[in-house]
C-alpha cells in the first residue's frame, strides 16, 4: 500500500516539477492522488472531498518562488491543512474534582476494559492519583473478571457488584464508594454497544446522569473504517462526550479514522493505546498522528528527491 | 441517510433518456461504494466493469442498469466459484476441526460461541480449546460461553502455553470420539512477527494428531474495519492458510463491503455473519442479501 502511494506521489509530482506556479491542470492529478490516499487510509468520503478541495483552493493561483518547487509547496499546505484539522496541540485530561469521575464508551471490542487498566495505572504513576475502578459491564461474559485481572495488574482497587445487573446503579455506588475511601478518581468501565442500540444507548445516558462525570472518554478501534463518522456522531449526540480514545495504534492501519472523527465532532483525542499491556498508553500528537494519515514521510522523501 | 430508494431514484434522474453512464451516476456510485468500506481500488473495478458492460450493451435502461450493478458486485464476491454455504454441515472429518484467528476484540470468541450454539443444534457434539491464554479473563470468558451453549470446554492455566491447550483439545476430541473441535486464539495485530509465528505453531500441532487438522481456519473479521482487513486478511493467511471469512458486527451501521476487495483478492470465501452478540445472532453469509444491504 505504501509503496503503491509512493509511487503514484511520484509521477503526480513529476508532473508539477519544474513548473513556475500551480494551476488547477497541473494540480489535478496531484489531488486525485491526495485524495485516494486519505481514503486508502479510511478517512471519510467526505471529509476526504473536502480536505482536497481546501488544499486545491489553497494551492491555486500561488506564485512558486525559485527556492522551492510546486510539491515542496503543495506538500507544506498539506501538512499544515492536516495538522490544524487534527487538533494543533494537546489536549490534557480534565483531574482537578474530587472526586474526578470518568466515564468509558464505545462499540464493542473497542478496547475500552483495557484502556480503563492502562489510564488507572497512568493516573497513579504519572499523575500522582488514587483512582478506584468501576466494573460497569454486566452482559459481556467474565467483563467483570477481565477488569478485576487488569486492576489487579495496575495494582488499583475495583468496585464490582456481582449481584446487581444495573449498570447505573453499579455507577453510582461505585462513586460512593469511592467518596467513602477517599479516592479522587472513578474510572467507571462499561459494556460495548452499537450507536444504533436505543436501549443501551438509553442506558449509558443514563449513568452519565447518575454519575455526572467530568470526562467522558469515546474509545474507538483506530482501524475502524468508514462508519467512524456515524458512530463517533451518535455517540456525540447522546453523550457529549469531551474526548475520544484511538486505540491498537501499535498495528499498521494509517488511523484516517482519527481525522473523520476531529472534523465530525471536533472533540480532542486524549489518548492512544499502542498494545496490550498496560504502560501501552500515550499522550495524543495532532502532528505525529497527521503524517501517519497521509504517509506523509513519503511524501516528505519524495518532495526532497525532487 | 441514504436510502435505497435515494440512490436508485438519483440514477434514474441521471440515466433516463442516456445511452452511457454519465459521471454524474459513477460519482454516485463511487461514494455508495466507498463509505461502505469497498475500498478505492475494488471500486474502480467495479465502475470499469459497468462502464465496459455499458459500452457492450450500447442502451440500458435503469432497471437494467440497477441489476448490473448489483451483479458486478456480486460476481466480485463470487470470483472465487465459491456458492453460498447452504447450512452448518462440514463434510466427512470427524473431528472437524476449525481455528479461530483474528486481530484483537474483532469478536472470535463470541463468534466461537455462536457457532458451537449451531454445530450442536444441528447434533454435533462440540468442544473448545481455550487457547487464549493470554487475554485478560480470556479463559473465563470461554468457559462462560461453553456453559451457556452446553459443550465441553479444554482449558489450561493462563500464561500456558496456546499450541498445548490446541494439542490437548484436539486429543481430547478423538478420545471422546466428538465431532468437531473449535480452537481459540488470542487477538493479535498482524504486523507482530512473533505472535504471528506464534499462531502456525498452534496450527502445526494439531495435525500430529488429526492429520490434515486444522480443516476449516477461519478469519474473524469486524465490520467496522476499514481497508486495514486487506492487509490482516493477507497475514493471517501467509501464517496460517486461512480458507474461510466471518464477519462480525453487521447488526451495526458499518457495512463490510471491504470484503469484497477481500474475496475477490484472496479467493476465501466469506462464510459466516454476526449480527449480534446473543447465541443465535450468527448466520451464513448470502452474497445477495449482503450486496443489497450496501445499498440500504
Ligand atoms: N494491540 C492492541 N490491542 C489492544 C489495545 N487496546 C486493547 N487491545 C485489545 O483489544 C481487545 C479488546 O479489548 P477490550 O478492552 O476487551 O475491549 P472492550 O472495548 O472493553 O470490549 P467490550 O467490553 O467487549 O466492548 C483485547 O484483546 C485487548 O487486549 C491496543 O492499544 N493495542
Ligand atoms: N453487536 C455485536 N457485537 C459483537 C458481535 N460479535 C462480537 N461482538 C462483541 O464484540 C466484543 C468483542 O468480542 P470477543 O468475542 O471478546 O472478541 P475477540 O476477538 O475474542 O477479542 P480478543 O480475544 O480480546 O481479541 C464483545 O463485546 C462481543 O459481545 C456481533 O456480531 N455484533
Ligand atoms: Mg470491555
Ligand atoms: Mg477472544
Amino acid at each position: 500500500m505504501f509503496d503503491n502511494l509512493q509511487d503514484k506521489l511520484d509521477r503526480a509530482f513529476k508532473v508539477l516539477k519544474g513548473q513556475g506556479n500551480i494551476t488547477e491542470i497541473n494540480v489535478a492529478e496531484t489531488v486525485k492522488e491526495i485524495r485516494k490516499a486519505l481514503l486508502d487510509a479510511d478517512v471519510n468520503y467526505k471529509t476526504a472531498k473536502a480536505f482536497t478541495d481546501e488544499v486545491k483552493q489553497k494551492a491555486l493561483g500561488e506564485n512558486v518562488l525559485n527556492s522551492i518547487s510546486p510539491g515542496q509547496l503543495l506538500t507544506k499546505i498539506m501538512n499544515d491543512e492536516l495538522t490544524k484539522l487534527m487538533g494543533g496541540t494537546t489536549s490534557d485530561i480534565e483531574l482537578g474534582k474530587n472526586p474526578t469521575v470518568i466515564l468509558i464508551a464505545g462499540l464493542n471490542g473497542a478496547g475500552k476494559t483495557t484502556f480503563t487498566g492502562k489510564l488507572a495505572k497512568y493516573l497513579k504513576e504519572k499523575r500522582g492519583k488514587n483512582p478506584l475502578l468501576v466494573a460497569g459491564d454486566v452482559y459481556r461474559p467474565a467483563a467483570i473478571d477481565q477488569l478485576e485481572v487488569l486492576a489487579q495488574q495496575v495494582d488499583v482497587p475495583v468496585y464490582t457488584n456481582r449481584a446487581s445487573s444495573d449498570p447505573i446503579a453499579i455507577a453510582e455506588e461505585g462513586v460512593a464508594e469511592a467518596k467513602k475511601n477517599g479516592q479522587n478518581v472513578v474510572i467507571v468501565d462499561t459494556a460495548g454497544r452499537l450507536a444504533i442500540d436505543e436501549g443501551l444507548m438509553q442506558e449509558i445516558a443514563a449513568v452519565k446522569e447518575a454519575t455526572q462525570p467530568h470526562e467522558i472518554l469515546f474509545v474507538v478501534d483506530s482501524m475502524t473504517g468508514q462508519d467512524a463518522v456515524n458512530t463517533a456522531k451518535a455517540f456525540n449526540d447522546r453523550l457529549d462526550f469531551t474526548g475520544v480514545v484511538l486505540t491498537k495504534l501499535d498495528g499498521d492501519t494509517r488511523g484516517g479514522a482519527a481525522l473523520s472523527i476531529k472534523s465530525v465532532v471536533n472533540k480532542p483525542i486524549k489518548f492512544i493505546g499502542t498494545g496490550e499491556k498496560m504502560d501501552a498508553l500515550d499522550v495524543f500528537h495532532p502532528d505525529r498522528m497527521a503524517s501517519r494519515i497521509l504517509g506523509m514521510g513519503d511524501v516528505v522523501s519524495l518532495v526532497e528527491r525532487a | 441517510e441514504k436510502t435505497k430508494e435515494g440512490f436508485f431514484s438519483k440514477i434514474t434522474k441521471a440515466v433516463v433518456g442516456k445511452s452511457t453512464v454519465d459521471e454524474e451516476v459513477l460519482d454516485d456510485l463511487e461514494e455508495v461504494l466507498v463509505t461502505s468500506d469497498v475500498g478505492v481500488t475494488t471500486t474502480l473495478k467495479i465502475i470499469e466493469r459497468i462502464e465496459e458492460r455499458v459500452a457492450r450493451d450500447k442502451y440500458i435502461n435503469t432497471s437494467e442498469l440497477n441489476g448490473i450493478l448489483r451483479d458486478e458486485i456480486q460476481q466480485l464476491l463470487a470470483e472465487n466459484n465459491s456458492n453460498d454455504f447452504e447450512n452448518f454441515a462440514y463434510g466427512q472429518h470427524k473431528p472437524y476441526v476449525i481455528m479461530v484467528v483474528g486481530v484483537n476484540g474483532v469478536g472470535k470468541t463470541t463468534t466461537i460461541g455462536k457457532l458451537a450454539h449451531k454445530l450442536k443444534q444441528a447434533g454435533n457434539s462440540v468442544v473448545l480449546g481455550a487457547a487464549d491464554t493470554f487475554r485478560a479473563a480470556a479463559v473465563d470468558q470461554i468457559k462462560l460461553w461453553g456453559e451457556r451453549v452446553g459443550v465441553r470446554v479444554v482449558a489450561q492455566a493462563m500464561g500456558s502455553d496456546p499450541a498445548s491447550v490446541a494439542f490437548d483439545t484436539v486429543q481430547s476430541a478423538v478420545a471422546n470420539q466428538e465431532d468437531v473441535v473449535i480452537i481459540d486464539t488470542a487477538g493479535r495485530l498482524h504486523n507482530k512477527l512473533a505472535l504471528m509465528n506464534e499462531l502456525t505453531k498452534i496450527k502445526n500441532v494439531m495435525k500430529k494428531v488429526v492429520p490434515g487438522a486444522p480443516h476449516e481456519i477461519l478469519l474473524v473479521l469486524d465490520a467496522s474495519t476499514g481497508q486495514n482487513a486487506i492487509e490482516q486478511c493477507k497475514q493471517f493467511t501467509q501464517a496460517t492458510d486461512v480458507n474461510a471469512l466471518a464477519l462480525t458486527k453487521l447488526d451495526g451501521t458499518a457495512k463490510g463491503g471491504v470484503v469484497i476487495g477481500i474475496s475477490d483478492q484472496f479467493k476465501i470465501p466469506v462464510k459466516y455473519i454476526g449480527v449480534g452478540e446473543r447465541i443465535n445472532d450468527l448466520q451464513l453469509f448470502n452474497k445477495k442479501e449482503f450486496v443489497d444491504s450496501l445499498f440500504k
